[in-house]
């Protein structure tokens, strides 16, 4: 049965999607900034692991563990520093930052790593599969998506069962009233930051394991993560892997019927779902 | 030595301003009523006193401290907590989490516990995993009072509780005053309703244009002398 593989691998491929989604979307919800440089952010991830794998010779998951905190932190001086200034009223002006953001990303990868494209190496899994009769899975598709809803409920256990969380949506509603709770905004949306820097790194984990980067590929990750986070309905998660799950399917019928309508496919996908639900599957039900 | 004053203050919204040299003060265990008609600047006295209008140092003090440019979040940590005007629960949070958030990042230790809010308004319990923004107006405002209490403020704001309430439900809410009091608060409300303000204060301010035309005990205010504080001379 091709179309089921065709299918399955598609859900699978929505995993890798949920992950780049899941940090623009959790910053998107609390803070209302659209993270252009998002995409970037990943590859800056990859390259950091890539680093720390080959100067300490560990596994990419370890080498990864390693990058989470350094990423957090980097989100969290990211945010205090330069977002913070720039976040109000008007949302060009975090636009237009998030954007310069990702040309200097891209510039300063191009400038540390060359042009070259490179690859995080897993070893023997990254072409193991598992046979289930109907389908034949890859290892690594599984794991992506199963960490993508790992992420995801935890993303979601912190949102709604923390006293941090309490903080992010009061925050998110009314960041003036929140303010009156002994809640500082500016260091709500640095450790929001930081923990998306984290999810980020989890994506930047897949994203260099499963194929080959160089420093400019970012703006293409960050376009599915977007159609994601925007057929899911903005704000929620689940949502978020509904839309990337969406857009995978989508790509793998279209390469299984013309490998040139891959990409096609999945931007067809999107627009289909916005015309059908302008606010996406799973809109918030106040905004 | 007042619990909490301020001193000449002055506010207002960019050019706009709004307040011209207001000077009131509350004592322990007292409570104040600010009356005035809209737009006299009430509202943004209590924005001034709570942090989220930025004053100089010197414009609110508040035990011996000036507090006058410190933020909203650091206001509330030293026992001034604001129920602002509108209620202005958050939509995202359950009751109960309206009520906790109050309390954030701080362990409280005083009278107000979570129990003790919903001793005080029994409804909020049973409405407790609701979203606060679902209930009627008089709960809202419970809640939005209790979100201000549980962090166990020396000195309450209340800007306008009675807005747009029933009678019965005003009088429901009034009726916690006196354990808000008993409790250790001094409490300054805000009152469009000056029959409500007379009633539960031992001082009265009332203010025009953004200047305090008249004060007194609620006993020595006559009639007319409220109306021409409120409306101006003229009226
Ligand atoms: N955010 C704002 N920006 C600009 N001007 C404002 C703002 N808020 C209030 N004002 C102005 O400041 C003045 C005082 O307003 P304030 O809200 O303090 O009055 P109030 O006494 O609370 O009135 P009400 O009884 O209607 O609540 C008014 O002239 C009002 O138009
Ligand atoms: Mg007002």
């Amino acid at each position: 049965m091709i179309w089921i593989d065709t299918i399955a691998q598609g859900i699978l491929l929505g995993g890798l999607y949920a992950l780049f989604a899941a940090g623009l979307s959790l910053v998107f919800g609390i803070m209302r900034l659209v993270n252009l440089a998002h995409g970037d952010l990943i590859v800056l991830g990859a390259y950091l692991i890539l680093l720390v794998v080959s100067i300490l010779g560990i596994n990419p998951f370890l080498a990864a563990a390693i990058a989470m905190p350094v990423m957090f932190g980097f989100g969290w001086v990211l945010q205090r520093l330069v977002l913070n200034r720039v976040l109000g009223e008007d949302i060009l002006p975090p636009l237009l930052v998030t954007f310069g953001l990702s040309i200097v990303l891209q510039n300063a990868l191009l400038e540390g790593f060359t042009a070259d494209s490179q690859r995080v190496r897993a070893g023997p899994l990254e072409t193991a599969s598992v046979d289930l009769g109907a389908v034949t899975l890859g290892v690594m598709p599984m794991l992506t998506f199963a960490s993508a809803i790992v992420v995801i409920v935890a993303l979601n256990q912190i949102f709604y069962r923390t006293a941090l969380g309490r903080a992010f949506r009061a925050t998110s509603d009314d960041p003036v009233t929140a303010s009156l709770m002994g809640i500082k905004p500016a260091s709500v949306f640095a450790v929001a930051t930081g923990i998306a820097m984290i999810v980020v790194t989890i994506a930047a984990l897949y994203l260099g394991m499963r194929s080959n980067f160089d420093p400019t590929i970012g703006p293409a990750r960050l376009i599915y993560a977007f159609e994601a986070v925007i057929i899911g309905g903005l704000g929620s998660l689940w949502g978020t892997l509904v839309g990337g799950i969406i857009i995978g399917v989508a790509q793998t019928v279209g390469a299984a019927i013309n490998p040139e309508w891959q990409i096609l496919a999945g931007h067809v996908a999107f627009l289909v779902v916005l015309l059908i639900k302008p606010r996406g599957l799973f809109p918030r039900a106040y905004d | 030595m007042s619990l909490l004053a301020t001193h000449d203050l002055t506010a207002g919204y960019g050019d706009f301003q709004a307040l011209f040299g207001v000077d009131i003060a509350l004592d322990e265990g007292e409570t104040i009523a600010i009356i005035g008609a809209n737009g006299a600047g009430k509202t943004t006295l209590m924005r001034s006193i709570a942090g989220v209008l930025r004053n100089a140092p010197q414009m609110v003090t508040f035990e011996g401290r000036q507090v006058g440019a410190l933020p909203a979040d650091e206001i509330v940590g030293l026992g001034i907590a604001m129920v602002p005007e509108g209620r202005k629960l958050f939509p995202s949070l359950s009751v109960e989490e309206n009520l906790l958030i109050g309390a954030h990042g701080r362990s409280g230790n005083g009278y107000w516990s979570l129990q003790r809010i919903y001793d005080l308004f029994p409804i909020l319990k049973e409405k407790r995993r609701v979203p606060g923004t679902s209930l009627s107006g008089g709960q809202q405002q419970m809640v939005a009072i209790g979100r201000a209490l549980i962090s166990n403020p020396r000195v309450l704001l209340c800007d306008e509780i009675s807005l747009g309430l029933a009678p019965v439900v005003i009088r429901d809410i009034y009726a916690a005053l006196p354990q808000i009091q008993e409790a250790g608060a001094a409490v300054i409300v805000v009152e469009q309703d000056i029959g409500q303000a007379m009633k539960v204060a031992d001082r009265v301010h009332c203010m025009m244009e953004g200047r305090v035309t008249l004060s007194g005990a609620p006993s020595d205010l006559s009639r007319d002398a409220i109306h021409n504080a409120y409306f101006g001379a003229a009226a």
